[in-house]
C-alpha cells in the first residue's frame, strides 16, 4: 500500500505542475503548442532526452537484456549516442531555422511548403498518427504492467482485484496514467510539458542510479557495494555477459533504428521551441552520456535478473522484469519512489506525443480546411483530438498487449522509413513531390505487410528476409525489417524524383535562398 | 572541415560494429561485462566527438541564429 500512496502523491504533484504552468499561459495557440519559442538549452536538453527515453529504454531494455544479455546496449544505446545527436545537428538545426523563418509548427506544414503539394500532407497525416499511436502503446502498456507488478498485494485485505494479484489491474493503471498526462498537457500546453519533462527526466536519472545500487546490495547481501556488484555479476550465466549470440546483419540493421528521431513529429515540435541555435549545443553534446546513464544500469539489472539470486519466477514476461526486480529487492518506500521514477520516464514521452498529435490535427487538418479558425477554437480542437486518440490507444492496449520492446521497434521502423524524405527535403534540391508521395506510399505498404507478417508484433525478433536469400554471387542475410523499409523508401524517392518534373524554382529559392541549409556549409 | 566531420562519424560507426570481439568474456573491475564496458566507452568517445563538433564545426552562418546572443 505504501507504494500506491507514493505513486498517487507523485501523480498529484504532476497535476499541480500542469496547473501552475497554466498561470504562464499567454492564451495563444503558439504559446500552447510551442511555448512561444522560449525554451533554452537546459530545458531543451531535458525535453529532447526525456522524450526520446521512454518505457522502451527502461522497461524494454531491462526485459530484453534479461532474455538475451548485454548486447542490447550496443544495439541501441551507443548507436543512439551517435545517430540521435547527428539528427539533432544535421536535421534539427536546419529545420529549426526554416521553421522559425516560415512560422511552421508541424512537419507536415514544412513538407507541404517544401514540396508545394497539399496531397502529401493528407497522406502523411494518418501515417504519422498511426506510427505515434504504436509508440504511445509502448508507454501505455508499460505503465499498466509496472503499476500492477509493484502494487501486487496492496488490496489483499479488502479482497479486491484477485485476478491481478490483489494489485491495481493493468487496465486501470494504464487508464490513470493517460488521464494524468492528458490533464497536465491540457492545462499546461508545451510549457507545462517542458517543465514536467525536466522534472521527470531528473527524477528518473537519479532514481535509476539509486535502483541500481539498491538492487545490487540486496542481491549481493554483503556490506561493500563493490563486493556485492562482483557477487551478483559472477552469478549471471556467461552467455548473458557477451554478445556472441547476435547475428551481425541484424546488429548492423539496428543502426537505422535511432534515425527515427529525425521523423518523430514530437521531436520536430521540441526543436521548434528552441530559443536560439545555441540551445541545441547542450542536447547534442550530452545526449550520448545521458543515454548511457539510463541504459547501462537497466542492462545490468536485466542481466542480474537472469541470476538465481534475483528470485524471478520462471517464465517472467519481459515487460514485468524491471518492476519485479524493484519489488523484490527494495523496501516499500523506495519501491514506491523507484516506480514513480519509471512512470516519470514513461510520462515524459507520452506528454510530448499527446501534445504533438493535437498540434498536427489543428495545424495540418483543421487549419488546412478552415484557415479562419480562431486561436481559442484551435486549442479546443487540439484537446478533443488528443482525447480521442488517447482513448483509441487505451482500447488498443487492451486488445494488443504486446512486448514493449517489439512495439517500440515497429514504431521506429515506420519513422525511419520516412527519414529519407526529410533528408532529401533539407539537402536535395532535385527531390520532387511525386518522389516523396511514392516514398510515403511504399513505406506504408511495406510496413503494414511486414507488421502483419510478424503477427502484429507478437513474433518477437522477426526478420526480413525471414531466411537468408542466396543470389549466386552473394547472400542477402536476415535483417531487422527496418533495412528493407528504409532501402525501398529511399530507392523509390530517388527514382521517382529523377523521372518527375522539378519543384518550382520560386519554392526552391525559399528553402535554399543563398546558402545551402547544411549546417556544416 | 566537412570531410573530416564525416570521416570521424564513419570511424565511430566502424568502432561501433565490433564483431571481432563479440565472444570476448571477462569483467572490468570484476563486475562490468567487457562488451558493455566497450560500448560505454563508445558512448563517451561519441560525446567527446560532439564537444569537438560544437567547438569546430558549429554553424558560422549568423542567419542560423535568429535570436543572437546566449540563451537566457
Amino acid at each position: 500500500m505504501t507504494e500506491l500512496v507514493i505513486i498517487v502523491s507523485y501523480l498529484c504533484l504532476l497535476l499541480g505542475l500542469g496547473l501552475f504552468a497554466r498561470r504562464f499561459f499567454r492564451g495563444t495557440s503558439s504559446d500552447y503548442m510551442l511555448a512561444s519559442h522560449s525554451i533554452g538549452s537546459f530545458f531543451l536538453l531535458m525535453s529532447l532526452f526525456g522524450t526520446t527515453m521512454t518505457a522502451f529504454a527502461l522497461v524494454g531494455s531491462t526485459g530484453v537484456s534479461y532474455k538475451f544479455g548485454v548486447g542490447i546496449y550496443g544495439k541501441l544505446a551507443s548507436a543512439a549516442g551517435i545517430m540521435h545527436s547527428l539528427c539533432f545537428f544535421m536535421i534539427g538545426i536546419p529545420l529549426w531555422k526554416i521553421g522559425r523563418k516560415n512560422g511552421f509548427r508541424t512537419q507536415i506544414q514544412y513538407f507541404r511548403a517544401r514540396f508545394d503539394n497539399n496531397l502529401l500532407g493528407f497522406l502523411l497525416f494518418p501515417l504519422l498518427v498511426g506510427f505515434v499511436i504504436t509508440y504511445l502503446l509502448v508507454g501505455v502498456v508499460a505503465a499498466g504492467a509496472v503499476i500492477n507488478q509493484v502494487t501486487q498485494g496492496a488490496f489483499t485485505a479488502s479482497g479486491w482485484f484477485a485476478g491481478s494479484g490483489h494489485g491495481v489491474p493493468k487496465q486501470i493503471g494504464s487508464g490513470v496514467i493517460c488521464m494524468v498526462v492528458l490533464t497536465y498537457v491540457f492545462f499546461g500546453g508545451m510549457r507545462g510539458t517542458a517543465w514536467a519533462n525536466a522534472l521527470q527526466t531528473m527524477f528518473f536519472l537519479v532514481l535509476g542510479m539509486v535502483t541500481f545500487v539498491t538492487i545490487a546490495n540486496s542481491m549481493g547481501g554483503g556490506d561493500s557495494l563493490l563486493d556485492n556488484l562482483r557477487t551478483v555479476t559472477a552469478s549471471v550465466p556467461e552467455a548473458k555477459l557477451n554478445m556472441s549470440g547476435m547475428k551481425w546483419s541484424v546488429y548492423l540493421s539496428y543502426l537505422l533504428i535511432p534515425l527515427s528521431v529525425g521523423m518523430f513529429p514530437h521531436v520536430f515540435q521540441h526543436w521548434l521551441t528552441a530559443k536560439s541555435v545555441n540551445s541545441f549545443k547542450l542536447p547534442i553534446v550530452l545526449h550520448p552520456i545521458l543515454v548511457m546513464a539510463v541504459f547501462a544500469p537497466c542492462v545490468m539489472i536485466g542481466v542480474w535478473a537472469s541470476s538465481p539470486l534475483s528470485g524471478l519466477p520462471a517464465g517472467t514476461g519481459t515487460n514485468d522484469v524491471l518492476a519485479i526486480m524493484v519489488s523484490n529487492h527494495t523496501t516499500s518506500l523506495l519501491g514506491g519512489l523507484l516506480t514513480a521514477g519509471i512512470l516519470a520516464a514513461i510520462m515524459s514521452s507520452l506528454d510530448s506525443q499527446f501534445l504533438c498529435l493535437g498540434t498536427m490535427f489543428t495545424e495540418d487538418i483543421v487549419r488546412s480546411i478552415k484557415p479562419e479558425t480562431s486561436d481559442e477554437n484551435l486549442v479546443g480542437f487540439a484537446r478533443m483530438f488528443v482525447f480521442a486518440i488517447v482513448t483509441l490507444t487505451f482500447v488498443l492496449s487492451l486488445v494488443l498487449p504486446r512486448s514493449v520492446f517489439e512495439l517500440g521497434i515497429w514504431s521506429f521502423t515506420g519513422f525511419t522509413g520516412l527519414f529519407p524524405i526529410v533528408v532529401a527535403a533539407v539537402y536535395w534540391r532535385r527531390v520532387t513531390a511525386w518522389g516523396a508521395i511514392a516514398s510515403v506510399a511504399v513505406t506504408a505498404s511495406i510496413w503494414i505487410v511486414l507488421f502483419a507478417r510478424s503477427d502484429f508484433g507478437k513474433n518477437k525478433g522477426y526478420t526480413f528476409p525471414e531466411e537468408a536469400v542466396s543470389l549466386g554471387l552473394f547472400d542477402i542475410p536476415v535483417m531487422n525489417p527496418i533495412a528493407t523499409v528504409t532501402f525501398a523508401s529511399a530507392l523509390t524517392l530517388i527514382v521517382v524524383s529523377l523521372i518527375t518534373p522539378r519543384v518550382n524554382a520560386a519554392v526552391l529559392h525559399r528553402f535554399f535562398p543563398v546558402r545551402k541549409a547544411d549546417p556544416l556549409g | 572541415m566537412k570531410p573530416l566531420f564525416w570521416l570521424l562519424i564513419l570511424i565511430l560507426l566502424i568502432f561501433h560494429q565490433d564483431y571481432w570481439q563479440w565472444d570476448r568474456s571477462g569483467l572490468l573491475f570484476g563486475f562490468v561485462p567487457y562488451s558493455l564496458a566497450y560500448h560505454m566507452g563508445v558512448s563517451i568517445v561519441t560525446a567527446l566527438f560532439w564537444v569537438g563538433t560544437v567547438k569546430f564545426f558549429w554553424p558560422k552562418d549568423e542567419l542560423l541564429d535568429l535570436k543572437t546572443g546566449a540563451d537566457a
